[in-house]
């Protein structure tokens, strides 16, 4: 008996914690195209590749399309809100970058830190082919 | 030339073992910082959190005052921990603005009302507008700008106590 007690005892604190949960949610506004699709299909498709490409800065091995961080929630309507007013993908990363850096864009740019990875396949490439050549050479 | 080879690729994994080594011991730095640090605010435009407040705008910073910028909210639980902080800073002379990011005029009075207000003006910045455009990544967070309208220094996460002194020093290198 006691035990049921404390059921209906633990649903009336449920029932009143779901009364009160709304209004927490209500106390953290977000911007109004953080949650709501662009009604252009094409412009609403361009902005979520962006935005899956671009880094949650406050939760950072998540996208700002995944996350539901207030910062990843700003961050949503404005690249919606410059996607909407006809603005170039690009120009909006780039944007990003010239306030946070880099590491902003999952998308890796060459710059004057990256050149390496882009250039050092090439060099191994080129260096095992002259060994190759040098072997084949050699055997004949 | 077999042997130097072998020599120059060992050097080269041990290079990169001892490299890993030590980036593994230094702590992680999850912050972010702003690449605008050294130029000047962005142009912005925002209206004032209550209806007698004044709308703020990058000219306000050029008057020769170096002041704080402290972007905040008041849904925002470390910005409450950090309120008596800025109160301190306020006492000890600091001129702070505080821009309440994704906010409404009644939970800005009512945090004000409850925590204190350190401010000598208070905008609104419901889009993030210019919390994006100055390089913030969250709330809260308080940057030095000295007379000429730059962006001196960010203070990213909440002010604690050792912050202080921190502050007012970059304060006072920007002019106070």
């Amino acid at each position: 008996m006691i035990a049921r007690f404390s059921v209906v005892g633990a649903l009336l604190s449920l029932m009143v914690a779901s009364l009160t949960l709304p209004i927490a949610a209500a106390a953290t506004p977000h911007p109004p195209l953080a949650y709501r699709q662009l009604d252009n299909p094409s412009r609403e498709a361009a902005a979520q590749e962006l935005m899956e490409t671009l880094r949650c800065l406050t939760c950072q091995s998540q996208s700002i399309a995944d996350s539901d961080a207030p910062m990843a929630a700003s961050m949503r309507h404005e690249v919606r809100t410059r996607i909407a007013a006809g603005e170039d993908p690009e120009a909006i990363r780039n944007w990003l970058i010239q306030r946070y850096g880099d590491y902003v864009s999952y998308s890796p740019q060459v710059g004057a830190a990256t050149w390496p990875l882009y250039a050092g396949p090439i060099v191994l490439l080129l260096i095992a082919g002259l060994l190759i050549r040098h072997r084949l050479g050699g055997k004949r | 030339m077999k042997r130097l080879v072998i020599i120059i690729a060992l050097l080269g994994l041990a290079g990169f073992v001892a490299l890993a080594a030590v980036k593994m011991q230094q702590p992680r730095d999850d912050f972010v910082r702003s690449a605008m640090i050294g130029q000047p605010l962005p142009a912005f435009a925002l209206p004032a959190a209550s209806s007698e407040g004044e709308e703020l705008t990058q000219a306000d910073f050029r008057d020769g005052t170096p002041r704080l910028l402290n972007v905040w909210a008041s849904w925002c639980v470390p910005c409450i921990a950090e309120a008596p902080q800025l109160s301190e800073l306020q006492r000890q002379g600091a001129d702070i603005v505080g821009v309440a990011i994704n906010d409404t005029p009644e939970n800005i009075a009512k945090f004000l009302a409850d925590y204190g207000d350190p401010y000598s003006a208070v905008a609104s910045d419901r889009m993030s507008q210019l919390q994006l455009k100055i390089g913030s990544s969250g709330v809260p967070e308080t940057f030095v700008i000295d007379g000429d309208g730059v962006i001196r220094y960010q203070h990213l996460g909440d002010i604690m106590e050792r912050d202080v002194p921190v502050l007012m020093a970059e304060l006072r290198k920007a002019g106070l």
